[in-house]
């Protein structure tokens, strides 16, 4: 993984509430083996009609969308099934990072490991973001600061664990794997 | 009761914990059993392989295929090929890693698959006190026997692979208490849904749920699995149940349940568990069942619920509610009930159990399902399969028109063709109405085994309790 510590991009805003992974990534791509190119079918069914020609009016085939690394969306953005295909989807896209005021525990978990940084802002911060679409933003790691043209600036939560990671390009594996001793301790310990 | 009380959650917890988190590091918490399926275990393997490592502790993981099956019989016991060629490389892929990496498999035509979350209980994999996780959102089912049980990715999958531990937040915990006698038509399912609507769906984020009080203790274990089952639908990590008589009982002699000495030694442990008089919650909430009705939902998330004989909300300048309203092709304050249908399914994690098809049976017998109707009936595993043949259910089931198919997750998430058609109305006792869900554009209102079974024969929505 490769490290961050800042993002500077345009916003590409999706204003819905309650954006479940079966829009992100419906489950008829799930039955990949890899793990690229889901970035195609990223939000298939809002993005694409019928005939599979793209949907002028969606946010993501709108001109001004292109190069928008941030996606920011309603609240509870990430709901639903545990289908890490959703953050595969959406980092092959281009996204970087998803800002909303609430996002799903899971999703939020499985966007930490695929450097996608989950955002998560105050009320006002979002209405502010929703109604100015593709306004550049600045998001820094090692303030955990998202800062707004306006020059306004909000701390956002994230572990300082999963901060560490990012910033460093370390993947939880190598560290779990160093537990080692202790994951052998425990288990002489529970199971003799 | 001093500061030493603790929750059932928090017990497991406890008991699990590698090493414990600090304000810099997430916990290392053990996994005692992970479970596996073709969809979201490959790329997982992958990395096993890149890396160069083995599966750590083979003999606690268990593998499955449910998601990419087909339930047509000629598909699975006869030859003719998996429609979908994509699918059935996933099946191939699983049999091959299981194979490589020494995990055993529940293959496709084995007597005793089944979907993931129905066949651990089933086989006494889940066991009272056990973390257990899967590549699967609904893991939380497993709560319902007092296991600490929650969906995981991809990558952690891998994590549990390679090291057989997990980094993880300590989750806080909310009761829900709920009291009074469900009333006759009123089950399980609608139980859960009226929770959701109540906390709605993101309610329970970052939380694992106990549901405590008498209406949960008097259910039995299928219906205590479906209300777990749909704990995530709340946003919560895991939903749990402290395990009682009803829970020994059930895993008293399972394949895999501890025998002899073993067992007494286990249900020594096991009485252990449940949440200590005075152990404090971080939230709490209380449910009067009494006062319930079937439910179903009217709009595109499982909080979008109400009592079937209400009428859609209105929330005027609410778009996103009128987005969803209009995908559903529905209007505010109008009710659901008597909307024509054209699909119904029986089925999945959430009511593929044997209770749940005898519930649906039990309205079916000697009736039909109506004209224009398609009604799929498709066991959670093989094992209710054969259960529900033993009982005579399928003959009802095929008597009234509807179709009776091999195990699989199938119409919950619209895989290998078992599909709703765009527009078309589904009664589905799954755990999903989300927008595409069962096939695109179609529109599915969650309910429970008899409000579907009821709305089969009237062709529309219907009150199970018409026809009681």
């Amino acid at each position: 993984m490769n490290p961050i510590k800042t993002l500077r991009s345009r916003t590409a805003v999706l204003p819905v509430r309650d954006i479940d992974t079966d829009q992100i990534i419906p489950a008829r791509f799930l039955t990949t083996t890899t793990r690229s190119g889901l970035g195609a079918h990223l939000f298939a069914d809002w993005r694409y009609g019928g005939d599979g020609a793209p949907k002028a009016d969606f946010v993501l085939n709108r001109p001004e969308a292109a190069g928008c690394s941030i996606l920011v969306a309603g609240d509870n953005f990430g709901c639903g099934s545990s289908r890490e295909h959703a953050p595969w989807a959406l980092t092959d896209h281009g996204f970087r990072a998803v800002v909303s005021t609430q996002i799903a525990d899971i999703f939020r978990g499985n966007a930490l490991k695929n450097g996608l940084l989950p955002v998560i802002v105050d009320q006002a911060t979002h209405g502010w973001l929703v109604e100015h679409p593709g306004a550049e933003v600045t998001i820094d790691l090692d303030s955990t600061r998202l800062t707004l043209p306006t020059g306004q600036s909000v701390r956002f939560p994230l572990e300082p664990f999963a901060r560490y990671c990012l910033m460093n390009g370390v993947d939880e594996l190598g560290f779990l794997l160093g537990r080692e001793p202790e994951i052998r301790a425990y288990e002489q310990r529970a199971h003799g | 009761m001093g500061p030493s009380a603790q929750t059932l959650f928090e017990k497991v917890w406890r008991r699990h914990e590698v090493a414990a988190e600090t304000p810099d590091t997430p916990a290392v918490l053990y996994i005692d059993l992970h479970l596996i399926h073709e969809v979201t275990s490959p790329q997982a393997f992958t990395v096993l392989r890149e890396r160069g490592l083995p599966v750590r502790r083979p003999e606690l993981t268990f593998a499955t295929m449910d998601h990419s099956t087909p339930t047509r019989t000629e598909q699975v016991f006869g030859g003719a090929p998996i429609a979908v060629e994509a699918a059935a490389r996933q099946v191939r892929e699983l049999e091959a890693n299981c194979a490589a990496f020494g995990v055993e498999l529940l293959g496709l035509r084995n007597a005793r698959r089944g979907i993931v979350h129905i066949i651990g209980p089933e086989l006494g994999l889940t066991q009272p006190g056990k973390t257990v996780v899967c590549g699967d959102s609904h893991t939380s089912t497993h709560g319902a026997l007092g296991a600490l049980a929650f969906g995981i990715g991809t990558t952690e999958v891998g994590h549990v692979f390679a090291t057989q531990c997990l980094l993880q937040r300590k989750p806080r915990t909310l009761a829900i208490n709920v009291s009074g006698k469900l009333a006759a038509g009123v089950t399980a399912k609608d139980l859960i849904l009226a929770i959701i609507g109540r906390i709605g769906v993101a309610g329970g984020t970052g939380h694992v749920i106990e549901y405590r009080g008498e209406t949960i203790t008097a259910l039995g274990m299928d219906e205590r699995m479906t209300v777990c089952n749909m704990s995530i639908e709340a946003g919560a990590r895991a939903g749990m149940i402290a395990p009682d008589e009803t829970t020994y009982a059930y895993l008293a002699g399972r394949p895999r349940a501890p025998r002899g000495e073993a067992w007494e030694k286990a249900l020594a442990q096991w009485r252990q568990l449940p949440t200590d008089a005075g152990a404090r919650f971080d939230r709490e909430m209380d449910i009067d069942a009494s006062a319930l009705e079937p439910m179903v939902t009217y709009g595109t998330n499982p909080g979008m619920v109400m009592p079937i004989s209400a009428a859609i909300p209105q929330r005027p300048g609410d778009a996103v509610f009128a987005k969803s309203l209009a995908y559903m092709g529905f209007e505010p304050g109008r009710p659901v009930a008597e909307q024509p249908v054209n699909v119904v399914f029986v089925g999945s994690c959430t009511n593929g159990r044997l209770s749940d098809l005898r519930a649906a049976a039990s309205l079916l017998r000697g009736r039909k399902v109506a004209a224009g109707v398609q009604m799929l009936v498709v066991p959670g595993s093989q094992e209710v399969k054969r259960e529900a043949e033993a009982e005579g259910l399928h003959k009802v089931f095929l008597e009234a028109g509807a179709e009776w198919r091999e195990s699989g997750c199938s119409m919950c998430l619209g895989m290998n063709g078992d599909l709703v058609s765009k527009g078309h109305y589904a009664v589905s006792t799954s755990n999903r109405n989300f927008e595409g869900r069962q096939g695109m554009g179609a529109r599915t209102l969650l309910a429970s085994p008899l409000t579907a079974a009821a709305s089969a024969v009237r062709g529309r929505v219907t009150d199970p309790r018409e026809l009681l």
